[in-house]
């Protein structure tokens, strides 16, 4: 008896797959997002399979934005690249230099025949996505840049009573935390070389490499061993030997010291707003990155971090159709301010702003707005459009060492800055020899 | 009198033999050659172009001042993972040998950690001693210990250490217990007659009668070490705080696979591949004539 139940099973089980007329063609999504955002992604995945019957987007978690990318190079090589890859805004100039390996944007849009208006999003952010002639390469995804997160109640409890704006600002307001009984952690923050060079050089419209920070060609030479770069960077090594700044490690594995209260005053990812809404148990904001005032001109405006979607070369075109239509659900502009809304990431159409602009949405949830104040602060310079190098995940990890060595006092600030510049110069140069 | 079989086949031997070729060929042989070959060319990260360069790849390595700081925390690493992993396991061995209760749940949860991918035992000493958020590294802080491997290379090390050693202990402690189980009771027993306590008898009965046991484990710790660790490393520390970490294997996964650098990261596998290979002929030149088998 019972083993006619099981047959009986495995028979409805075989039907019931077997059922539909026509294969789904299936696409896979490969991703690096954590926390809140993965389950905004598989929502997305969900609804999109949902929406249709003909594709089927499998969203799956490769590990770190690094990791994924790693993964999506080595999938390439070995001929079984997935159809979309999240890929962070330091991998742009790696990917673009891939001809062949990657199908640019615009055309997989233009062949597919889905309705695709570059206009319609925000120059801001699909600016850094597109060639020089504005064909935009990849679909931005999750746009960010960084912020300083701010636990209120901490801060009250310690004295401090206005947010702090200026580095000399937050410094004072870490003593004041420490002095209050935080005593491992005054400020912290996430990403150190993004923080602390990369957004740190923007905001103070200074540059990190020549050429416009390579936007304008792989041969640029970097720049950021200035005395203002290492007087900021001598401030962190002074604040670090008492733990009012206590460095966090490369990536964002500290972003939880945040949520735990430990660090009051945090710098990472606008994006962290999903994973700090569910997990932070205080009230908290967000305010712009602070800057030293005797800057001339700072605050410049911040660059977008963040990832795109790349679409990967090679498939079929039955396949790319699927792609682009997923595209076009994503972009839909009621899709958009709802991503927006609950993740944290900027919104990349138009209309996706200005209709969360007129919901009211920014007066009740400024801490979503800050982001998008930093981007557009002022015009854009140079120093400030953003940044293309090519190797950055390890050139990265080299001014990440360097920063580590300065901060365990094993290097001044100066021989540090001078060692990042030196070693990522020999990245940049192999790099623009193979990228031709 | 010993039995003999005669094959007359002359196919016969290499037929057999086939299958193990074949896996070490495909597995070994073929990964080692395209590596050699890979380590003159420079290529970008998708493989879409590629160049022949010569020597280029090995001389830019070798005026890496960062490539002779990761030979020599290798050696740190290598030196105290391979000591402390055989040591604890030999004692972990010696104990479980004895007529104890529980010895087979005792074994059994010796040999657990085996079992655990080196990155998931990364992750998990990562956390464990993560400086704000570890449930260990918590209480160190507590008592005012300034636990930090995120900055300090000393601590870093430890971490790294006492990953690889854990995950190491395991694979020892079982092939230190069958030697142990394989030394003749008789011989023990007459040492015990004649009145050498146990420690006594120990260094001097069971050590060297398991010294084949020894030098096969420190051969193939020491590969472990240079090769197997680098997952552990990458969970633990990511080569850090300040390459404090990066010993060369990591050196070789981070540069082709985080870096893109394949071409660099081939001849560096090269020349750790040259390396192991020499450690291991100095090994059966020299260690081994002590060896009693």
């Amino acid at each position: 008896m019972l083993r006619h139940f099981g047959l009986a099973t495995t028979l409805a089980a075989t039907l019931a797959f077997a059922s539909p007329a026509h294969a789904v063609t299936e696409l896979q999504w490969w991703h690096a997002m954590t926390g809140g955002n993965n389950d905004i992604v598989n929502k997305l995945a969900e609804e999109f399979n949902a929406s249709q019957s003909e594709y089927k987007v499998i969203p799956s978690f490769k590990g770190g934005y690094a990791d994924t990318m790693n993964a999506g190079i080595a999938a390439f090589r070995a001929g079984n690249a997935p159809h979309i890859i999240q890929v962070f805004e330091v991998g742009t100039a790696t990917m673009m230099s891939a001809t062949g390996a990657i199908k640019p944007v615009y055309q997989l849009m233009k062949e597919a025949g889905e309705p695709f208006d570059p206009k319609a999003y925000l120059p801001a952010i699909t600016g850094y996505y597109s060639t020089s002639k504005g064909e935009m390469l990849s679909f931005p995804f999750n746009s960010s840049s960084m912020v300083m997160w701010i636990n209120k109640d901490e801060l009250k409890k310690a004295g401090v009573a206005e947010i702090p704006k200026t580095w000399p600002e937050v410094f004072a307001a870490a003593k004041k935390l420490k002095a209050a009984g935080h005593n491992t952690c005054g400020f912290s923050n996430a990403w150190a070389t993004w923080a602390h060079i990369e957004q740190f050089s923007a905001w103070h419209n200074v540059p990190i490499g020549t050429k416009a920070n390579g936007l304008d060609g792989f041969d640029t030479v970097l720049t950021f061993n200035t005395p203002l770069h290492v007087k900021h960077l001598q401030n962190l090594i002074d604040l670090q030997k008492d733990k009012t700044y206590d460095y966090g490690g490369r990536a964002n594995a500290s972003e939880g010291r945040f949520a735990s209260g430990e660090c009051a005053i945090f710098l990472t990812s606008s994006g962290y707003y999903a994973t700090a809404k569910g997990t932070a148990k205080f009230d908290f904001t967000s305010a712009p990155m602070p800057y030293y005032p005797d800057v001339p001109g700072a605050p410049q405006n911040s660059i977008i971090g963040g990832a795109s979607l790349w679409v990967m070369g090679g498939k079929k075109p039955e396949e790319y159709k699927g792609v682009a239509k997923f595209f076009a659900f994503l972009s839909d502009t009621n899709r958009q301010a709802k991503l927006h809304q609950e993740s944290g990431y900027l919104p990349i159409t138009k209309a996706a702003y200005e209709k969360t602009v007129k919901d009211g949405f920014y007066e009740k949830n400024p801490t979503l707005q800050t982001p998008l104040k930093e981007l557009t602060n002022k015009e854009p310079t140079e120093n400030s459009r953003g940044l293309r190098f090519g190797n950055m995940v390890q050139m990265r990890d080299v001014w990440a060492e360097e920063m580590e060595a300065a901060l365990a006092g094993q290097k001044t600030a100066k021989e540090a800055l001078d060692a990042a510049v030196a070693r990522g110069n020999a990245i940049l140069r192999s790099f623009e020899k193979t990228a031709k | 009198m010993e039995k003999s079989a005669v094959f007359n086949s002359k196919l016969l031997p290499y037929l057999l033999l086939v299958p193990q070729l074949i896996i070490t060929f495909v597995f070994f042989y073929w990964p080692a050659i395209q590596a050699f070959w890979q380590s003159f060319l420079r290529e970008d990260a998708f493989g879409l172009s590629s160049q022949f360069i010569g020597f280029e790849n090995y001389q830019a390595l070798f005026a890496q001042p960062e490539y002779y700081k990761a030979m020599l925390t290798t050696l740190v690493f290598s030196t105290l993972v391979a000591l402390l992993s055989l040591s604890i396991a030999l004692l972990f061995a010696a104990q479980a040998d004895k007529n104890l209760k529980a010895s087979d749940v005792y074994k059994t949860l010796m040999i657990w950690p085996y079992a655990v991918a080196p990155a998931v035992a990364g992750v998990l000493w990562f956390f464990l001693f993560h400086p704000s958020l570890g449930s260990l590294a918590r209480p160190l802080r507590w008592m005012g210990f300034n636990w930090n491997p995120l900055l300090n290379a000393n601590h870093a090390m430890i971490l790294v250490v006492m990953a690889a050693v854990w995950k190491q202990i395991s694979y020892n402690f079982l092939f230190f217990l069958a030697g142990l189980q394989s030394i003749p009771k008789s011989v023990i027993e007459a040492g015990a007659i004649d009145g050498a306590g146990p420690m006594r008898r120990f260094w001097t009965i069971v050590f060297p009668l398991l010294s084949p046991t020894t030098f096969f484990l420190l051969v193939v710790n020491v590969v472990y070490v240079f090769f197997d660790t680098f997952g552990i490393i990458d969970a633990v520390t990511g080569g850090g705080p300040a390459g404090a970490t990066t010993t060369l294997v990591y050196k070789v996964y981070a540069d082709g696979r985080l870096g893109g650098d394949l071409g660099s990261s081939a001849a560096q596998s090269v020349v750790l591949m040259a390396i192991v290979i020499a450690l291991t002929a100095v090994q059966f030149r020299y260690v081994e004539r002590k060896v009693q088998y």
